[in-house]
């Protein structure tokens, strides 16, 4: 057997693992890592120049491949710099592993140059975490931080590594484990067979169904089994955020996304239903809006990986625990060999009703002759790229716009903070996408304030060479935040301008990328076209938009689905 | 409702900080919690007691699960069950005291267990209210320190926890 030091152990097992790429930032207590990093060249490892964006890029690229990321950062400052962006993908349920280096065991506790005891800082931010009591551990350590990670309901995994667990002239035998097992942890490989003909039986009886899928259709990978089933039946599917891409936004049993700012005919929908099936989606408070007067007269099917998450805000009727995947399936199979067929009239009815409601809002917006909307942005870019980009988003009235306006038919292609809400995440996502998707159109689509979270990062886009689009949709204000001013604070706009901004033009000039600024709605689709064919530049455009634009529709606080504001004056 | 949730955890550091972190985390109450080896070396087990309605007793146990380092729980007060715990309590017991409090302990089924000519330590042990009822018996004037355990419990019959 060879015998290895615990941070070479550290770097093979990384390699064993099929590590391609980790996103990081060296100190102290990671430098006998970052040697081992230095003697080889399979695991890549890029340097941000701030580690939230680190864990930002490893979750962007998990998000876009469906693989798990992996970070690497020194302890104290470098370790709590990573919480915000494992708090994004714990809540997200995106895989990661986040290597930290940690003072030599014998500091520990002593107040140490650099101590901080991340195993506790991170604890409530992460499917688990471990750490290394002895460098004998390491290979199985890692394994079974990656074992935990991309399975079940996926989520991130923190490895604490004190230093002396990574001594170079100390040696071991190394064997990367092929398999772990864990006693405590199994989770559910299908779905119970009963649960699954009951709903089935639901299914088919149904007048007035809607599938709603979430986020995990695109975490099990099962787009195509939904997709299949939608269409078998002809029922009506809305999806949530985090589920955009799952089922294909051009199709016309397709409702848009549902909750806060949802499309009209998905809310009406859901809140008129009689039978909902919910696949890995977790009734979120920004989805169901006031849940005492959530969809009053629906009956719900709720499939998810995580029991926790089936009625923890809405009691569901029949319960699926199981891998999204499997279950629809075998639902699929049911469907097929049932004789029951969906009730004809009552879906003509129902779809009916459904087009008036799409047809009475569709989506519209008050355009101008002469400033520019977001949402014509957003639809021109979608144009622009035959809805095929790769698209991230920051927070705020950007990322509703982006997600509303630019129609995805494809899963992992929409990647935002859905649960968190984090501003700063788009253009290290942005870059996770692109290094691993070089020939894919990359957009990062955000605001002047989101930007500014983690702007440091075109440092890091100059040295290895991400030409991704940052859109920033320029309304000279937090607008989001406005915008609930406007609506709740008449207006009182405490602290959402945004003023002395940076010349974003030579800011990313100075960066060494290109800038391109449009203000005349004349020059819009002509500049657009412009910078989307400078493939290899990274370029930062910067679209002054109209500044009083608001997001709607929008649902009225503690209200139900339905109770939704369709514009300024409009309240229905 | 009050429940008793009792669970064994791997026996590694770390792990009881993830279950309380849970309580906290999750605005759940925690009214007892014990924690003890077992006779397996490698599982603790632990007993909480908690009160919340059917929906957050539910997502306790639900979460708790979650837990990668809970390998098994059960709540307790979902069948019969025996559950008991241990008090020690120092009372104030001189003159005439003393005779009340020793037939109080006695009514009681507990032991003085230390004495001092102005002081009676007293060990008692029973379900919670039962303790309860004795502190009130003696009259809390009298007591000058208290020390519960915390609820302990296991099923009644052939039911067992273990893996
Ligand atoms: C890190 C962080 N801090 C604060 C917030 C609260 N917040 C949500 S949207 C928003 C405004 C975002 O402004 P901008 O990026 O310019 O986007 P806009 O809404 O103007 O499109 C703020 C402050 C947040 N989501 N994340
Ligand atoms: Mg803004």
């Amino acid at each position: 057997m060879e015998l290895l030091s615990g941070a070479d152990m550290l770097i093979r097992s990384l390699q064993d693992e099929g590590i391609e790429y980790i996103y990081g930032y060296p100190g102290g207590a990671a430098l006998h890592i970052y040697d081992a990093l230095f003697r080889q060249d399979k695991v890549k490892h890029i340097l941000v120049r701030h580690e939230q964006a680190a864990v930002h890029m490893a979750d962007g690229y998990a998000r876009a491949t469906g693989k798990p990321g992996t970070v690497l950062v020194t302890s104290g400052p470098g370790a709590t710099n990573t919480i915000t962006g494992i708090a994004t993908a714990f809540m997200d349920s995106i895989p990661m592993v986040v290597l930290c280096g940690q003072v030599a065991s014998h500091l520990i506790g002593e107040d140490a140059f650099q101590e901080t005891d991340m195993i506790g800082v991170s604890r409530p931010v992460v499917k688990h975490n471990l750490s290394v009591r002895h460098p004998e551990e390491i290979p199985e350590v890692i394994r079974k931080a990656y074992y935990i990670a991309a399975t079940g309901r996926p989520g991130p995994v923190v490895v604490d590594i004190p230093k002396d667990m990574t001594t170079p002239n100390e040696r071991y035998e190394y064997s990367y484990p092929k398999k772990v097992k864990l006693r405590s942890y199994n989770p559910a490989i299908r779905g119970h067979a009963g649960q699954i003909k009951k709903a089935v039986d639901m299914l088919l009886a149904a007048k007035r169904p809607v599938i709603y899928a979430g986020g995990g259709v695109i975490l099990g990978k099962a787009s195509n089994q939904l997709t299949e089933l939608t269409r078998m039946l002809g029922y009506p599917l809305t999806n949530t955020l985090m589920g955009i891409g799952c089922y294909p936004a051009s199709d016309k049993q397709h409702l848009g996304w549902l909750g806060m700012h949802g499309t009209y005919e998905a809310n009406m929908a859901m809140h008129h239903s009689d039978l909902i099936l919910c696949v890995g989606a977790r009734f979120d408070d920004r989805v169901t809006n006031a849940t005492e007067k959530f969809c009053p007269g629906a009956r719900i099917i709720h499939i998810d990986i995580d029991p926790a998450s089936i009625s923890k805000t809405v009691e569901a009727d029949v319960p699926i625990v199981g891998p999204v995947d499997a279950v629809l399936k075998e639902m699929l199979a049911l469907v097929k060999e049932s004789k029951d067929k969906p009730d004809a009239d009552a879906l003509a009815s129902w779809w009916k009703q459904i087009d008036e409601w799409r047809a009475f809002h569709g989506m519209r917006y008050e355009t101008s002759p002469d400033v520019i909307k977001p949402q014509e942005v957003i639809e021109l870019l979608c144009k622009l790229t035959n809805g095929e980009a790769f698209v991230t988003s920051d927070v705020g009235q950007h990322q509703m716009f982006a997600a509303q306006y630019y129609k995805f038919d494809k899963p992992n292609r929409w990647i935002n903070s859905g649960g968190l809400g984090t501003m700063g995440f788009g253009l290290p996502a942005a870059m996770g996408v692109k290094l691993t998707h070089p020939d894919d159109e990359v957009l990062c689509i955000t605001g002047e304030g989101s930007i500014q979270m983690n702007i440091q990062e075109l440092s890091t886009c100059k040295q290895y060479n991400l030409p991704v689009k940052i859109i920033n949709l320029n309304n000279q204000a937090l607008g989001m935040v406005k915008q609930w001013q406007d609506m709740n604070y008449e207006s009182r706009h405490s602290q959402s301008y945004m003023e002395s901004l940076p010349d974003f033009i030579k800011l990313a000039e100075a960066y060494g990328h290109v800038g391109v600024r449009i203000e005349k709605k004349e020059d819009l689709e002509s500049k657009l076209k412009e910078v989307l064919a400078m493939k290899d530049k990274l370029v930062f455009v910067d679209i002054y938009v109209d500044r009083f634009e608001h997001v709607y529709p929008m649902q009225v606080a503690r209200g139900s689905m339905k109770d939704m504001w369709l514009s300024k004056t409009e309240r229905v | 409702m009050r429940r008793i949730i009792s669970v064994l955890l791997e026996n590694e550091p770390g792990a009881l900080s993830r279950v309380v972190g849970l309580f906290s985390q999750r605005n759940y109450n925690i009214e007892t919690l014990t924690v003890a080896p077992t006779e397996d070396e490698t599982l603790s087990r632990l007993t909480v007691t908690t009160t919340g309605s059917d929906k957050v007793i539910e997502q306790i146990t639900k979460q708790l699960n979650k837990l990668i380092e809970v390998v098994k729980l059960v709540d307790l007060t979902e069948g019969a069950h025996i559950e008991r715990e241990l008090m020690l309590v120092k009372l104030k017991a001189t003159g005439s005291q003393r005779a009340e409090i020793k037939r109080t302990v006695d009514i009681f089924r507990g032991q003085i267990v230390d004495v001092t000519s102005s002081v009676y330590t007293v060990q008692l042990a029973g379900d919670s209210d039962k303790l309860d009822g004795f502190i009130q018996a003696v009259g809390t004037s009298g007591v000058l320190e208290v020390v519960r355990t915390g609820v302990s419990g296991i099923a009644r019959g052939e039911k067992v926890l273990s893996l």
